[in-house]
């Protein structure tokens, strides 16, 4: 029995030493970019506010209005006016404003608006996540879409997402997860993301996802006070508005981050100011999913274990059986 | 001008008092209602000029003759007389020169005569309860007369908000049983297509835009699922009105009298439907006396008389239900208060349960050590 | 072996009156949630999605029931006989403990209808760790009222079907130790996948073997507490050699896990962190000198055998499991600047409606059926 505790010990530190390494025997590998893989380029330096992203997004995904956003200068609030993304609002701008918030795109007194909505990661945690399958990744164009014919309400993708986006109807009795779906039931109209087809200025494009970086690769080597053709809607379109070329940050957001994202984002003022979080390349679905494999991987160490514990037990409780 | 069927109609305009100029210009202030190019103009002239009179039969059922009124009241050249010349206008209760039997006449033999070509015009809702006996025109139901009319008709023209959806008459209990045109054809199974145009009254443009479109083009405009021409009934009241901005920024007259009121505020709190009634009011306006004549710009709030399911059916000063979600004039910042925090119940259960764990805990602990020695001592002994 | 024995005596007494208040409250709380919605009756919002109910209810609670645990994995994997007079009564915490657990979760999901999702195949997703919790919690529920079942018909005298039961109880005494294995270490797993969202004080791939050790010990601590407060509710001696044995068991766990807990700490250059003086600095100042008071108490054998020290250390060892899983998933737990969570009232209520019927039950079936030791052998 001496001997079968010390061999019972040596497992439990076998599996420490196992999680103490962190680069156990069976890492996944990083998801790659699926192959026609859309999204959306959201360029904050040409995006002037007007929020006709967030009302049409509202209107082609039959949205309520939202009441949250209650600043004390406005006493008597009744339209849609949400103070963030919610089950009520999928796409939301927000403004950064800093010091005299005197000029656009600068992190010093100046202001940035911001788009957000979900940013269909390459590698999403809500996916791997949600026990049900109820958030799942479109293999060919990458959409992470939600059935809530499977859902069973348990939350755990929005403990699980770094951007907070699948909300969560708290107010109803029947509810649902709710997340922008980059309106897939426009795409397979052949139509595009209402966001980007209602943008005035092309702040917000539409396209390959490859296409979209290519572009904004594009555009960070743009000199500021030039002008640039920016395309409207999406990022092969031919209806280009020329607009003077503000000064960008030297970085894609959503290139890398988390693992990379299918929504990339360019602005004049650090994406951190803007509420995006500073994320690992490798995404946390990864790191969790090669923890939970390693241990689980095809149920054999857990099988082995209750194999050992099975004639343990059985051993150890017949005396007891008999003396009891 | 040239002349079809012994009529010459510029002539006939001169000795009215109408230049071929004003005319002109009358014609393309249509086309510009209608919403086509200004070529169409002169296209319109033609129309109205070259073609022999087109018969229009005026049938009126449970109305108040408001429609009618409104008509007269076109005030671009002399309208009713113009259009009433330029249109054949063989039966109109009101309008008739002549009346009883003649009137009838008048209309059987137009219909005679034109059958399958003339314009129906409908004005008024058409009871149908008890066989429709509630309204009886030379002895005949308006149902009969209806159905009799538009099955010859080329088109049917329901003017009115009563003769388009119902209307007043239609509000429950609705003890008529009043039923729109459009209603009573598709129960009789005539074909004949249906323009409706709907206000209480409409506006006389849109009526007189939609009978110089069909005689000009050949054909009826755009309409919705409605029936309503989509060029004036395409867009919301809300999405024209001049108020809209001090919607947008939350500003709104709370009564009427006060002050946001008197400063031209949002009349939405006060129950304008303007966000859910399709309608050209803000750009067609009325009466012709210039910006701010209707009823928004007046300072009442919008009662949607037009639309089907808000007139005449929503008490007048409940809001409005928002078709739209269109964007506010302002902006949450990057981290807003969300979610919701310490309320003093709460944080009086909580501190009350753990204190009231960790004191029992305490005493528990205390009178174990109490006990202890005594027990230690007999555990001892018993040992 | 010893013999157990019901206690008998009135089941309606004033602690149970005062619990049965408290759940009927709950009870009404409850309705009005299925009817109105989670929001209605609980502070739970996007940023904090998950609240007491799951801090506390699920993880804290199973936690706290892993007494049938830790004494199966003593008694019968390691054949430390001298125990089991122990295990019938953590058995039925446990059993409480992880029904009402289960019970709480279907409380908060809010699909709760369609929840039978979990077991069809065409929607298990094997890669999610909320799978393997909810599967294995499930199955070791079932697991434990079958491991209790032998006491009711020997209740009801049914001598035949308990033997035949008892020649294959080792399979679910088997299970009844893997389970818990597997699920107590990915409740911290749960929130790996939160990364950054989860404070470096507690975020870590160690977090597995945290959760384990710790459930061990609150295991052994529940016992202690619990045999030392029904020994004193119900008038009854204690069982202080056996109990400051087991306690003998803890320092060493502790000291596993404070190792582990430190060196990970310092390896990734975090510790630095617990000395800013904020919510967070502190909770976790408490909550690992919650875990150093009882590793030093009980590494005394005279302290160990006194029911003070025993009881303040399973104290302190259960509250520094209680708070370190608090600390992971609501005060370590920031979804971003402006989020705030703090529970409601009426959700404090329902969680403490859910205590008060576990005491009940616990009241009930001690007193009608044979799961305390008897006098006679303590």
């Amino acid at each position: 029995m001496d001997i079968k505790r010390r061999d019972f010990l040596k497992v439990v530190a076998g599996g420490g030493l196992l999680l103490a390494t962190g680069e156990p025997a069976f890492a996944r590998a990083p998801k790659t970019l699926p192959p026609n893989a859309l999204g959306i380029l959201y360029d904050a330096t040409i995006c002037i506010g007007c929020k006709a992203c967030q009302s049409a997004c509202k209107q082609y995904n039959n949205m309520p209005p939202d009441h949250t956003y209650r600043p004390p200068e406005l006493t008597d609030q009744i339209w849609d006016n949400p103070v963030d993304l919610s089950a009520k609002t999928l796409n939301i701008i927000k403004a950064y404003k800093s010091g005299t918030g005197a000029t656009k795109n600068r992190e010093v007194d100046g202001f940035s608006f911001i788009k957000r909505h979900c940013m269909h990661c390459i590698d999403p945690a809500c996916v791997s996540a949600c026990p049900v399958s109820a958030l799942q990744k479109n293999p060919d164009n990458g959409i992470v879409s939600y059935n809530k014919n499977a859902c069973i309400g348990c939350r755990y993708c929005q403990i699980a997402c770094p951007f907070n986006i699948p909300k969560f109807e708290f107010d109803k009795p029947f509810p649902q997860i709710r997340k922008c779906q980059l309106c897939s039931h426009r795409i397979e109209k052949g139509e595009i993301s209402a966001c980007c087809e209602f943008c005035p200025t092309g702040a917000s494009i539409f396209g390959k996802v490859t296409d979209l970086i290519e572009e904004a690769k594009r555009r960070l080597q743009l000199k500021p006070c030039t002008y640039y053709k920016y395309p409207v809607s999406t990022v092969t379109s031919s209806y280009k508005l020329l607009q003077p070329v503000d000064k960008y940050q030297e970085h894609i957001y959503g290139e890398k981050e988390g693992g990379g994202t299918q929504y990339i984002l360019l602005a004049g003022v650090p994406f951190d100011k803007l509420g995006l979080p500073v994320l690992p390349e490798l995404s946390d679905a990864n790191r969790s999913e090669t923890i939970q494999h390693t241990i689980y991987y095809g149920l054999i160490a857990p099988v082995m274990f209750l194999a050992g514990l099975l004639y343990a037990v059985h051993r150890n409780a017949k005396n007891e059986d008999d003396n009891n | 001008m040239r002349s079809v069927d012994g009529l010459d109609i510029a002539k006939n305009l001169e000795k009215q008092g109408v230049s071929r100029r004003d005319f002109l210009k009358f014609c393309t202030v249509m086309a510009t209602a209608m919403g086509l190019p200004l070529g169409m103009g002169a296209k319109i002239a033609e129309a109205v000029t070259t073609l022999k009179r087109p018969p229009v039969l005026w049938l009126s059922a449970q109305e108040c003759t408001g429609c009618t009124e409104t008509l007269l009241r076109s005030s671009h050249p002399t309208l009713e007389k113009l259009i009433l010349e330029l249109i054949s206008l063989d039966y109109h209760e009101t309008l008739n020169a002549g009346s009883g039997h003649q009137a009838e006449e008048s209309r059987l033999k137009s219909m005679r005569e034109n059958k399958g070509k003339y314009i129906l015009v409908v004005d008024g809702s058409i009871p149908v309860k008890d066989g429709g006996i509630y309204c009886k025109i030379g002895g005949k139901t308006a149902l009969s007369l209806l159905e009799e009319m538009a099955s010859q008709a080329a088109a049917v023209i329901a003017i009115g908000s009563c003769a388009s959806w119902g209307g007043m008459p239609s509000s429950s209990p609705n003890p008529t049983g009043a039923t729109s045109a459009q209603e009573v054809l598709k129960m009789k199974a005539i074909k004949t297509p249906v323009v409706n145009i709907p206000g209480c009254p409409p506006n006389q443009y849109n009526f007189l835009s939609t009978v110089l479109y069909f005689l000009t083009l050949k054909r009826l405009p755009e309409l919705d699922e409605n029936g309503r021409p989509k060029f004036a009934y395409g867009r919301l009241i809300h999405e024209n009105c001049e108020r809209r901005p001090h919607f947008d920024a939350g500003r709104f007259a709370m009564e009427f009298g006060d002050d946001g009121h008197r400063k031209g505020y949002c009349l939405y709190k006060l129950g304008c439907k303007g966000p859910e009634t399709y309608n050209n009011c803000p750009a067609q306006l009325f009466g012709d006396v210039g910006a701010g004549a209707w009823p928004v710009g007046t300072g009442h709030p919008c009662f949607g008389c037009s639309e089907k399911g808000v007139g005449f059916t929503i008490p007048l000063h409940s809001p409005a239900r928002l078709k739209f979600i269109t964007p506010p004039a302002n902006f949450p910042g990057i981290a807003e208060e969300r979610g919701k925090g310490v309320t003093v119940a709460a944080v009086a259960v909580v501190a009350g349960v753990a204190g009231a764990a960790l004191g029992a805990a305490a005493v528990t602990a205390k009178n174990l050590g109490k006990k202890d020695e005594g027990q230690a001592d007999t555990e001892t002994k018993e040992r | 072996m010893t013999e157990s024995k019901p206690l008998g005596g009135k089941i309606i007494t004033l602690p149970f009156l005062v619990c049965s208040f408290i759940a009927a409250i709950a009870g009404f709380l409850l309705i009005k949630r299925f009817i109105f919605g989670l929001g209605s009756v609980t502070n739970l919002s996007d940023g904090y999605p998950w609240g007491i109910w799951i801090a506390y209810d699920v993880v804290v609670g199973t936690a706290f029931a892993c007494g049938g645990y830790a004494m199966a994995l003593l008694v019968y994997v390691f054949n430390k006989g001298e125990y089991h007079q122990l295990v019938r009564p953590a058995l039925l915490a446990s059993m409480f403990g992880y029904t009402l657990a289960g019970v709480s979760i279907f409380f908060d999901v809010g699909r709760y209808w369609q929840a039978y999702n979990l077991i069809l195949p065409r929607y298990s997703q094997l890669y999610s760790v909320m799978f393997e919790v909810a599967l294995c919690v499930t199955t070791y529920i079932i697991v434990l009222w079958i491991e209790f079942t032998p006491t009711f018909l020997k209740k009801f005298n049914k001598e035949t079907l308990r033997r035949r039961l008892n020649r294959t109880l080792f399979i679910f005494i088997a299970l009844g130790v893997l389970l818990p294995t597997m699920h107590q270490s990915s409740l911290g797993l749960l929130v790996y996948i939160a990364g950054q969202k989860v404070s470096p004080l507690w975020q870590t791939g160690f977090i597995l073997l945290l959760f384990l050790i710790s459930a061990i010990t609150m295991g052994f601590s529940i016992v202690i507490f619990e045999s030392i407060v029904s020994a004193r509710a119900l008038k009854r001696e204690m069982e202080i050699p056996v109990l400051s044995k087991l306690a003998g068991y803890i320092p060493p766990l502790l000291g596993i896990y404070l190792a582990v807990r430190f060196w990970d700490l310092v390896g990734r250059e975090k510790l630095g962190l617990a000395f800013t003086g904020d919510l967070k600095a502190n909770m976790f100042i408490i909550e690992n000198l919650l875990y150093i008071i009882p590793t030093i108490l009980l590494l005394s054998p005279s302290k160990r055998s006194n029911p003070r020290w025993l009881f303040v250390s399973a104290v302190s060892m259960l509250l520094a499991g209680a708070v370190y899983r608090f600390n992971v998933f609501l005060i370590g737990f920031d979804p971003g600047p402006g989020w705030q969570y703090f529970p409601s009232f009426s959700e404090v209520v329902i969680t403490l409606g859910l205590i008060s019927i576990e005491i009940i039950g616990y009241m009930i079936f001690v007193k009608r059926l044979p799961v305390l030791p008897s006098l006679s052998q303590a």
